[in-house]
């Protein structure tokens, strides 16, 4: 064993109970627990079932306001070293919630973090939304989506393919997570990411005072072959 | 410390009534909204500028100038004035111009607009907003405080031998706080240059606010205007006030359940516990006031949205009534009573004036007779430079 707890966050939007993207969600974080357990790990689970902060969600769509539960979910999600992510397709898409959800979290947030992706239907047709659809957008938040996707539609819950893809996805995630990825290169490469003041949900605090944009704030120019320093003009 | 009122100029339908101010209308109740402000007590007047409807506010310098002509102690100012999309050299002529008229009781507020169509109306490109507003400054700065400019910069044709016309009254340039909500740049500017630092503290938790503000406190003393406590600070806010809790609760929610800005999102009583919007009696609306100063520090200016969101104009009116009359006049007392000994007042014309010249006699600059143009010499103005003002004669 280990020192280190590793921080696995489950978000789950299926809105059923019991619901089929939950189930998938938590075979996904089972497995992957009893692998970073088999390779010596210990592992700690939170669960963000995204249903809980409906009453929240206008609110954080409308004017970025984060209420008490979206707040809790940006700090667990700022902590995580892995993150299951599972969505129900809805009319051939992941749910508004899903969506809705990781748009409203800065693009920050995420960067380096390993994510499983997953996604349930009631048909096989929609087996192409985890990877032509949710992909894109953990692509956007520079998440690292691990290379197997999960896609489970009615006939896959009786089908044993299914459970080995989840081990498949699980033992990607494990391995990433271990291997410190997204620690690395926030550490090393975290100033090369685009940030705003007090994004990666309020931790980003760092100001830039050598920037271009900082000397033409102090009287400086941005003009080319010019000394920005000289503020005799100015 | 200063209290007053700041005015975003919608002109939106009235939730309640039905009813929708034509333009003339709203126009109208702007101004009778302004002189109330100073027959409650207020200090400052504020008006925003837009460029679409449904807002009326295109022109705030001919509106402030009305206002300033109607009132005695007033301070007309700004919420804000588009530092990018207008040209600063419009923006030094029509704010100098204002201040003559107004001798003195008139500040502004600089912001860069979050409307991202008014940028092409302009000529100009958003993607650009920062540099632009930066820029922008650094001339607008220069113009009124040397005779004559030359200038080269990014995003607006050189300048050769300018004068911005009128000199600022008594050669003091207008005090100038810059808004911003979210970008440290902005904050940095305002430190750089000693002016003020106003932070809308509508929309988000005061954490957000409180950030910028704690930095631009650091760089203001950093750049040795001062310490951090002489740091000049605005906060807005937005208030509605009733007899008791119930009451203003009531009246106010259809108002704020179809706000143009929150409206259809946040529960009211969600964004009151997330927001500074205050909603109750006027010991509530104190109470949660005086949690500013705890959260930032003293602070020189309090600035009120009241008239937004279809507020009929007689509300409006009845609100500045409970406003000057029972919150503020309790506010300045205890706000007073907390205020360390070395934080500033927030710079008037008066101060300005007592800061650069003492107990002399301003400057009042006369200019040198037409030469057809002013980019042959130094100064064209009699004061100053006489020599290289006229051409060589050798």
């Amino acid at each position: 064993m280990t020192d280190q707890t590793y921080r696995l966050v489950v978000v789950s939007a299926g809105v059923s109970d019991p619901s089929s993207t939950r189930l998938l969600a938590d075979r996904a974080v089972q497995r992957t627990v009893a692998t970073l357990e088999a390779r010596g790990h210990q592992a700690s689970v939170t669960f963000l079932d995204l249903r809980e902060l409906l009453p929240e969600l206008p609110q954080a769509l409308s004017s970025q306001l984060l209420g008490p539960k979206f707040t809790h979910a940006v700090e667990a999600l700022a902590a995580a070293d892995g993150v299951i992510a599972a969505a129900p397709v809805y009319k051939a898409g992941a749910s508004g919630l899903f969506t809705s959800f990781f748009q409203v979290l800065d693009n920050d947030l995420l960067i380096g973090k390993p994510v499983i992706l997953a996604a349930t239907a009631g048909t096989a047709r929609h087996a192409l939304v985890v990877d032509h659809e949710m992909r894109a957008l953990f692509a956007y938040l520079r998440a690292l989506p691990v290379p197997t996707g999960l896609f489970a539609s009615t006939e896959d819950w009786t089908d044993k393919a299914l459970s080995t893809r989840i081990d498949r996805a699980a033992t990607e995630l494990a391995i990433l997570v271990e291997s410190g990825f997204a620690r690395a290169v926030r550490d090393d490469s975290w100033g090369r990411y685009q940030h705003s003041f007090g994004s990666a949900g309020g931790t980003e605090l760092g100001i830039d005072l050598d920037s271009d944009l900082m000397r033409l704030a102090t009287g400086g120019t941005l003009r080319d072959g010019e000394d920005p320093f000289d503020l005799s003009k100015g | 410390m200063q209290f007053g009122i700041m005015s975003v100029s919608d002109i939106t339908r009235d939730p309640v009534s039905g009813y929708t101010p034509s333009e003339a209308e709203r126009i109208d109740g702007i101004t009778k909204i302004a002189v109330k402000a100073e027959e409650v007590g207020l200090d400052v007047f504020a008006i925003g500028e837009h460029h679409n409807p449904p807002f009326f506010s295109s022109s705030p310098t001919t509106l402030l100038a009305h206002i300033a002509a109607l009132t005695e102690r007033l301070i007309v100012t700004t919420s804000t004035t588009l530092i990018t999309t207008n040209d600063p050299v419009r923006i030094a002529e029509e704010y100098a111009m204002l201040q003559h008229l107004s001798k003195g009781r008139m500040d502004l507020m600089l912001g860069r607009g979050n409307t991202a169509p008014v940028y092409p109306w302009f000529g100009q490109d958003i993607r650009q907003g920062l540099p632009l507003a930066l820029e922008n400054y650094n001339l607008l700065h220069r113009l009124w405080r040397e005779d004559v400019v030359d200038w080269e910069g990014n995003f607006r044709s050189p300048l050769q031998g300018f004068t911005s016309t009128p000199r600022p009254l008594d050669d003091v340039p207008p005090s100038v706080w810059h808004g911003s909500i979210r970008t440290p740049e902005i904050a940095e500017q305002a430190a750089y240059y000693g002016n003020g630092y106003f932070a809308n503290n509508i929309f988000w938790p005061k954490d957000h606010y409180k950030r910028l503000i704690d930095f631009y406190r650091r760089r203001f003393e950093a750049h040795g205007h001062g310490s951090q406590a002489q740091a000049i600070v605005g906060l807005g806010g937005q208030a509605f006030i009733g007899k008791n809790s119930q009451d203003a609760h009531d009246q106010f929610r259809p108002y704020f359940n179809e706000a143009p800005v929150y409206g259809n999102g946040p529960r009211m009583e969600d964004f009151e516990e997330m927001t500074p919007l205050s909603v109750g009696s006027p010991q509530e609306v104190i109470d949660k006031t005086l949690t500013f100063r705890d959260a930032f520090g003293d602070y020189q200016r309090q600035l009120f949205l009241v008239d937004h969101a279809g507020l009929p104009l007689g509300m409006v009116l009845d609100q500045l009534e409970l406003l000057g009359g029972e919150v503020v006049p309790v506010l300045r007392k205890e706000l007073a009573a907390k205020r360390a000994p070395e934080a500033a007042d927030a710079p008037t014309h008066a101060s300005l004036v007592k800061a650069k010249y003492g107990d002399a006699e301003p400057r009042q600059p006369r200019p040198n007779a037409n030469r057809g143009d002013n980019v042959t010499g130094g100064s064209p103005y009699q004061d100053s430079d006489a020599a290289v003002a006229s051409y060589p004669t050798s």
